[in-house]
């Protein structure tokens, strides 16, 4: 491609000259930045605190990362069409309760039913979300806040505000072992985000799910069923935080109603750490494994260093305005 | 005459590629230049250069024989240089007043003195021959009002040279009469404007001088006394263009859309007509006469009250555009921005955004089929473009217009529907987009254009219905489609009394 104006003299923004390899390109920079920025960071941890590359604590940041994942991943979806969800970590601790219902001692149900159960619930408050946003039109902040109140409270009613314990050994190893010199948790984040992947980067609903969130108007008249794919992404999201609440039973060896308790904001600050725009169509799933990544650096940077989770509460917030601040700032260049 | 504005060899380059060579234009105070060309031709890069958004690479402006530079918006504004945009961005909640003053409130100790204001804007209201309260909010205007109200802004500012970019492309015939009226007065004043239009039937009503833009380049300077449309067209384009309105022998075939008695409440009330294969049926009318609201109703994506739509003898749900669409019915709707494209995907992801489910593989993106029709298509349609991967929002109106078609050609629609399909496009590509549908309606299809530039409909349509304030006023066929015929149904009946052409 030669670097000649186009008959209309119209301003390309595409100029890679020919002569230069992709990966010396500006471009490429840009598009791998977060990957590099969290490449710098894992340096920068490994040399300044000794605890760091240890086995036990690599482990701990993965596990984390694990769960903050898998919402993480859902939660990019449902920005995607630009929508949001604030309800996942009020849903997981439902979900959270009925698989440790099913799996106690005494219970005694399978593993399989257990998660069953868990991603069913969130699947049900996820449905439920999807129709109030998509049918009645209610506006996404709205209506997941909506859920989340009642989730937390059906939560904590089911046992009285009491946690279950005496969980089945079974169940306990799901989130607690370890394969191949990695915690089983990192399996169904890595699972969970190649299925996320497929889906919105090879299918047609994937398509429809950037198209929805990029021009909603435009998807329409192009014939796509807008409403569908909406209810269809909020219950998946539920889903998704169905199955972390299974996971976390497994990980906490109980169900406490109050688990899952700021999640949204670990969710949402990855997903936009890792380009994913709060007003959709822009963003990908890849994108937000290196911002779940990142975030877990830091907190775990936080935590060797003795700092208190309620500062951490405030870096996510200030990382949350950092990145979209970025995000603002090259769609306003690119207008130019 | 005193020179007001002189820029000379104006060079400006984006990202290495030169977009404007070494060019000049020249103001003289109290006349009206109209700066036409099409898009891409670099115009708004030059203006953009003039308010002060963009920086030339090099070159110089004087004004009044001053050489300065002009770094930012607020130092354009300072030298008395102001733009009323097409698109109008006031504030609609606030009043006429409030918007006059924004910014520069007459305050004592931070109280407005709002008694003043809305003095001081009655009396440059006055100035100007305009008769709007101001203490109306902006949202209860209409869009020329707006612009109105955005000239007299700019005119408080002092400035004396103006800028005005389409303003005539979102107001009715009478209104395009009052703001020349607005304009004669300002020249009078010794007020200079670059106004910036397509519509070239426009420019002897009010412009001294005519300037064409191509590539960068200024092809011609002369007096609007000189030229006519066609040298205008023709410098605009590089060639001789015979006729925006290609003819064609179409064939007028069976009923294939039946309308019966279609109603929204507000919107359009007992619409009935039959469209027929091979046939360009024009649709007429004002702005707000309800045109496009009842292209969406029979396309499904506006819901109507009442009435029913048959296409080839079968009912038509109308609950959802995919019921359209599974009928054969495609829509080119009138603002390809807000609903034909999608700005971050690129040419060939907008292209199959109707067929993908089509040519899917279990569900899975068929990429490869996808670019090979989208490449046929771009082909067919003469879609400028770099690659098949470049975002749509760098292609120039008409090449945007043509993916939009592009997009609906693919899913084999017997029925087309456009709404204003040449709606913010140059000359070259409206002809190929008539020169498309004509090809459309010579395979049998049936068209049903809506337009607001009535020779558009003179020039192309078979049949043209007439719709005002909601319903069907008139059906003009062959030789009784005239502009004249065309305004007179389209008008409401109390104002058809001494009305303007």
């Amino acid at each position: 491609m030669q670097t000649k104006p186009n008959d209309k003299g119209k301003k390309t923004t595409m100029m890679n000259n020919d002569n230069v390899p992709f990966y010396k390109s500006p471009q490429f920079w840009k598009s791998t930045g977060i990957f590099w920025a969290l490449v710098a960071l894992v340096i920068v941890m490994a040399f300044s605190q000794p605890a760091f590359l240890t086995r036990p604590n690599l482990i701990n940041i993965l596990k984390q990362a694990s769960i903050t994942g898998v919402l993480a991943v859902g939660m990019t979806m449902v920005l995607l069409t630009g929508g949001i969800d604030l309800g996942v970590g009020s849903v997981l601790g439902v979900a959270c309760m009925a698989a440790a219902y099913a799996t106690t001692e005494e219970q005694g149900w399978p593993i399989l039913i257990a998660f069953l159960i868990g991603i069913g619930v969130g699947a049900v408050f996820g449905f439920i979300n999807g129709v109030g946003i998509a049918y009645v039109g209610f506006a996404p902040f709205i209506m997941t806040m909506a859920t989340l109140s009642a989730a937390r409270g059906i939560a904590l009613v089911s046992t009285n505000n009491r946690p279950i314990f005496n969980l089945s050994e079974q169940f306990i190893d799901v989130s607690n072992s370890i394969y191949f010199g990695l915690p089983s948790l990192i399996y169904y984040f890595m699972g969970v985000t190649i299925l996320a992947y497929i889906l919105t980067k090879k299918t047609v609903f994937g398509k429809w799910i950037y198209a929805v969130g990029g021009n909603e108007n435009a998807a329409r008249y192009s014939g796509i069923n807008v409403k569908r794919v909406k209810v269809i992404i909020y219950t998946i999201m539920g889903s998704l935080s169905g199955l972390t609440g299974v996971l976390m039973a497994s990980r906490i060896t109980s169900g406490n109603p109050v688990v899952g308790d700021g999640y949204e904001l670990d969710a949402i600050a990855a997903c936009v750490i890792g380009g994913v725009s709060l007003s959709g169509g822009s963003g990908s799933v890849i994108g937000t494994v290196i911002g779940v990544l990142i975030l877990g650096v830091i907190s775990n940077g936080f935590d060797i260093l003795g700092i208190s989770s309620n500062y951490q509460r405030i870096m996510k917030g200030l990382v949350i305005l950092f990145a979209v601040f970025i995000d603002i700032r090259s769609r306003m260049r690119k207008n130019d | 005459m005193k020179q007001i504005l002189s820029m000379r060899n104006i060079v400006k380059s984006f990202s290495g590629v030169e977009v404007l060579h070494s060019v000049d234009l020249q103001l003289f105070e109290g006349e009206v230049l109209a700066l036409v060309g099409e898009n891409g031709a670099g115009k708004s890069t030059l203006m953009k250069i003039l308010m002060g958004i963009e920086q030339p690479n090099s070159g110089e402006i004087q004004i009044n024989g001053d050489i300065i530079k002009i770094d930012n918006p607020a130092r354009a504004l300072d030298l008395g240089i102001a733009m009323i945009h097409q698109e109008l961005s006031p504030i609609p909640e606030m009043t006429v007043e409030e918007n006059m003053f924004i910014g520069r409130e007459i305050n004592r100790f931070g109280f407005v003195n709002t008694r003043k204001q809305i003095q001081k804007t009655r009396e440059w209201l006055a100035k100007l021959n305009i008769d709007i309260s101001p203490m109306l909010k902006m949202e209860e205007l209409s869009i020329s009002k707006m612009q109105m109200i955005e000239i007299t802004k700019a005119i408080s500012y002092d400035s004396r040279i103006l800028i005005m970019d389409e303003p005539t492309s979102a107001i009715t015939e009478k209104e395009v009469m009052q703001l020349f009226e607005l304009i004669n007065l300002l020249k009078k004043n010794g007020v200079s404007m670059i106004y910036i239009s397509h519509k070239l039937h426009e420019l002897p009503y009010i412009a001294d001088r005519v300037q064409v833009m191509r590539d960068g380049h200024i092809i011609s300077v002369s007096n609007m006394a000189d030229m006519n449309e066609k040298k205008i067209m023709r410098d605009m384009v590089g060639r001789e263009i015979s006729t925006i309105y290609p003819k064609c022998k179409n064939k007028i075939g069976e009923p294939i859309l039946e309308v019966t008695q279609l109603s929204k409440e507000g919107e359009f009330e007992d619409v009935s007509f039959t469209l027929h294969a091979g046939e360009k049926l024009g649709i007429a009318g004002l702005m707000g006469a309800g045109r496009t609201e009842l292209m969406s109703a029979i396309f499904g994506a506006n819901k109507a009250d009442s009435g029913r739509v048959m296409v080839k003898g079968r009912k038509l749900p109308l609950r959802r555009t995919s019921d359209a669409i599974k009928h054969n019915i495609a829509l080119v709707p009138e603002d390809r921005k807000l609903m034909g494209l999608n700005l971050v995907m690129n040419v060939a992801e907008n292209t199959t955004m109707c067929i993908d489910q089509t040519i899917a593989k279990s569900g899975f993106l068929n990429t490869r089929r996808g670019e090979n029709l989208s490449r046929m298509m771009v082909d067919k349609l003469s879609i400028r473009i770099h690659s098949l991967k470049q975002a749509v929002e760098n292609l120039s109106g008409g090449n945007q217009q043509k993916v939009v078609l592009a997009k609906w050609l693919l899913t084999e629609p017997e029925i087309l529907l456009f709404d204003e399909p040449t709606r913010g496009i140059d000359v070259g590509a409206k002809a190929e987009i008539f020169e498309l549908i004509n090809q459309q309606v010579l395979q049998g299809k049936a068209a049903l254009i809506v337009s607001s530039e009535m020779q558009e409909l003179v020039g192309v349509a078979d049949r043209v219905l007439v719709m005002c304030e909601g319903k069907i006023t008139g059906e003009l066929k062959g030789k009784d489609i005239t502009q004249e015929n065309i305004m007179t149904l389209a008008s409401p009946q109390k104002e058809t009394a001494g009305q303007a052409v």
